[in-house]
C-alpha cells in the first residue's frame, strides 16, 4: 500500500468509530440520563457488551449492576486516569479534550448505581492537567446540583507509583497510604474506597459508556467482533510511519494493523504494554487485537529489525523490578530474578538453555503473585523469549 | 515560608484526615521540592501518626522525594518508545550541560536530573519533565537551550 492508499483505508475505519472524539452535548445528555431508571442505564451497558478499556477488559454492565445490588452507606465512582502502562497515552488525550464527556460518564454511572462522591485518580505525571480538572470539575457540581443529581466530584493527584493504577492499590493510595495492592475478594463493588462499594473504571470507559446512552446500545454492539464490540482508542509508538492517538474498531487482526501503520519492516509487535504479549511478524495474520485475541489497554508498539528484542525485554523487566510495591515475594524476587537472569545469559555466565528456568519462573509468578503486575510478567518474558529466543544471547 | 508555615498551610488547606495525608506532602514537595526530615516530623505530628508510618508512605511514591532535590527536578522518560527515539543522546546532553550524572543534584542545588518511567508521550519522544512541565520531541540541542532558559530565569 502506498501512502495514500493508506491515508484512504485509515480514514475508512475512523469513520466507521468516531465515539471518543465526538462533540456532543454533555449536559444535554445528562439531563435525558437522569430521567431513565437506574435499571434501564445498566441494562443498555450490559447490552452494549462494554468490556472494562483499562486492561482486564471486566464487562462494565456487569461491574455497575454490582455496585447497586450492594449494600454500602455511601458509594463511590473513581475514575482511573493513572495510566502508566509503558506505551499507553490515550488518556491523557480523552481527559484533556473529552473531560466533559468522561465526567458525564462518571455522573451517569453515579446514578445508576446510586453513588454520591466521586473521584478522578490522575497520575502524577499529569499535574500539567490538574488545575483544568478541577475548574471542571466545580462547573459540573454546580450542574448536578442545578439539575438535582446528589453527586460531587473531584480529582486526586497520584505521586509517580504505577501499581496505583491497580484498582485495590489505587484505593490504597486515596486513603493516604502506600499502595500496596489489597487481597482480592471482595471486589471493589463490595469493599473498595473506604471499604464501601465503588465502581472503578477507565477514563475511555466512562468516555464510551457516556456515548452508549447518547446514542444507543444497538450503534455501539455494531462496531467490532462478538466479542470485542465497540471501539477503542489506540496508542501507537516505535517504528511506525504513523504514530499517536487511533479509535479504531476492535477485532482488527494484527497483519492490517501492520499495513496500516508499520514501516514495511516491522518484526514484532509488543501488544498490550509491557505486561502485554509480543507478537512476531509470522503470526500477525492469525493474530486478532481483541478480548478474543491479544487483548490490549491500547499499548501498540511496533519494533523493526534494527532492533534488538533484548534490549526491549531488559527494558521492560528494569521497569517491573522498579516497580514492583514488594509485597509478596513471588514478584518482589521474581523480577529481580529474571532480569539478572537475562543479563547473566547475555554475558555467557549461564548457558542458553537457562531461559528455560526462567520460563519456568514467570509461569510460577503468574500463579502465585498477589496482583496484576507480577501476574501478567510472564507476557512479555514468555513470548519474547520464545519467538526471539536467539536475540537474547546475541 | 518558613517550613513549619508551610506545613501548616498544607493542613489548613486540606484538613488532617488520613485521606489528605497524599495532597499535605504533595504539597510540602511541591514548595520544598523533597521531604526533609524535620518536614516529615511535622506532618506527622500534624497527623497524630509515627514518623515512621509518613515516611513509609513518602519512601513509596517516586515523586514524594526524602532526598534534597534542586529547584528543578529533571525526569527523563526512560521507557522503550523514548530510548528507541534518542534517549541517551538526551541524557548525555542533560549531564554534560549540567556536570552531574542521574541521581545527582547540581551544586547551587538548581537542578536535579533523574530518570523516570513511562510519561505518557511515547508517539513523540524523547519525552522529559521539568517539575510539571512536559517537553516532548527533544533533540540534544532544544535540550541545552531549555536548560539555558532555566538557568537565566531566576
Ligand atoms: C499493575 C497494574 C496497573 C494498572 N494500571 C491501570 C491504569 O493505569 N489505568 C487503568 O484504567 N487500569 C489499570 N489497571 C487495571 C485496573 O486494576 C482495573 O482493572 C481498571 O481500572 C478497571 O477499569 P475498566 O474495567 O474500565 O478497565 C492496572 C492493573 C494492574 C494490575
Ligand atoms: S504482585 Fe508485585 S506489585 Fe503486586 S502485590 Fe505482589 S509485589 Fe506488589
Amino acid at each position: 500500500m502506498n501512502s495514500d492508499e493508506k491515508a484512504k483505508r485509515l480514514r475508512g475505519l475512523q469513520e466507521k468509530v468516531n465515539l471518543i472524539f465526538r462533540e456532543i452535548d454533555c449536559i444535554e445528555l445528562l439531563e435525558r440520563a437522569i430521567k431513565e431508571d437506574p435499571e434501564t442505564i445498566i441494562q443498555k451497558i450490559i447490552d452494549s457488551g462494554l468490556r472494562g478499556r483499562g486492561g482486564a477488559g471486566f464487562p462494565a454492565g456487569l461491574k455497575w449492576k454490582g455496585a447497586k445490588e450492594a449494600a454500602g452507606g455511601i458509594k463511590y465512582v473513581v475514575c482511573n486516569a493513572d495510566e502508566g502502562e509503558p506505551g499507553t497515552f490515550k488518556d491523557r488525550r480523552i481527559l484533556d479534550e473529552q473531560t466533559d464527556k468522561v465526567i458525564t460518564g462518571m455522573a451517569i454511572c453515579a446514578h445508576a448505581v446510586n453513588a454520591t462522591e466521586g473521584s478522578i485518580y490522575l497520575r502524577g505525571e499529569y499535574n500539567f492537567l490538574l488545575s483544568k480538572l478541577s475548574a471542571k470539575c466545580n462547573t459540573w457540581n454546580t450542574i448536578f446540583k442545578d439539575k438535582g443529581l446528589v453527586f460531587k466530584v473531584g480529582v486526586k493527584s497520584g505521586s509517580g507509583a504505577y501499581v496505583c493504577g491497580e484498582e485495590t492499590a489505587l484505593f490504597e493510595s486515596m486513603e493516604g497510604k502506600r499502595g500496596e495492592p489489597r487481597n482480592k475478594p471482595p471486589f471493589p463493588v463490595i469493599a473498595g474506597y473506604m471499604d464501601e462499594p465503588t465502581v472503578i473504571n477507565n477514563v475511555e470507559t466512562l468516555a464510551y459508556a457516556a456515548m452508549i446512552i447518547a446514542d444507543g446500545p444497538e450503534s455501539f454492539k455494531a462496531i467490532g467482533t462478538k466479542d470485542s464490540m465497540g471501539g477503542k482508542v489506540f496508542s501507537i509508538s516505535g517504528d511506525a510511519s504513523v504514530k499517536g492517538i487511533f479509535e479504531l474498531p476492535l477485532g482488527m487482526n494484527l497483519q492490517e494493523f501492520v499495513d496500516l501503520f508499520g514501516d514495511d519492516d516491522t518484526k514484532a509487535v509488543q501488544v498490550g504494554g509491557s505486561s502485554g504479549v509480543c507478537v512476531p511478524r509470522k503470526n500477525f495474520a492469525d493474530t486478532i487485537i481483541g478480548f478474543e485475541g491479544v487483548p490490549t489497554g491500547g499499548s501498540m508498539m511496533l519494533f523493526n529489525s534494527t532492533r534488538s528484542m533484548y534490549h526491549v525485554l531488559e527494558n521492560y523487566l528494569e521497569f517491573f523490578e522498579e516497580e514492583s510495591c514488594g509485597q509478596c515475594t513471588p514478584c518482589r524476587a521474581g523480577c529481580q530474578q529474571l532480569l539478572k537472569g537475562i543479563e547473566a545469559v547475555r554475558s555467557g555466565e549461564k548457558p542458553l538453555s537457562y531461559i528455560e528456568k526462567l520460563r519456568d519462573l514467570a509461569q510460577v509468578m503468574s500463579v502465585a503473585s498477589k496482583c496484576g503486575l507480577g501476574q501478567s510478567l510472564v507476557n512479555p518474558f514468555n513470548s519474547i523469549t520464545r519467538y526471539f529466543r536467539e536475540e537474547i544471547c546475541y | 515560608m518558613m517550613l513549619n508555615e508551610i506545613v501548616s498551610t498544607a493542613v489548613k488547606k486540606f484538613g488532617v484526615g488520613r485521606e489528605q495525608l497524599l495532597p499535605v506532602l504533595q504539597y510540602v514537595v511541591s514548595q520544598e521540592k523533597w521531604l526533609s526530615e524535620d518536614a516529615l516530623l511535622g506532618v506527622a505530628r500534624a497527623f497524630d501518626m509515627s514518623a515512621a508510618e509518613v515516611y513509609g508512605v513518602a519512601s513509596f511514591y517516586s515523586f514524594l522525594d526524602t532526598k534534597p532535590r534542586g529547584d528543578y527536578v529533571i525526569r527523563v522518560c526512560r521507557t522503550v518508545s523514548c530510548d528507541m527515539a534518542g534517549k541517551e543522546a538526551i541524557m548525555e546532553a542533560l549531564e554534560k550541560t549540567l556536570h552531574i550524572s542521574v541521581g545527582e543534584t547540581t551544586a547551587d542545588r538548581k537542578f536535579t536530573l533523574l530518570e523516570t518511567n513511562c510519561m505518557g508521550w511515547c508517539a513523540e519522544g524523547p519525552a522529559m519533565l521539568v517539575n510539571d512541565y512536559v517537553y516532548t520531541g527533544l533533540t540534544p540541542e532544544k535540550v541545552v537551550d531549555i536548560l539555558q532558559g532555566y538557568m537565566a530565569g531566576a
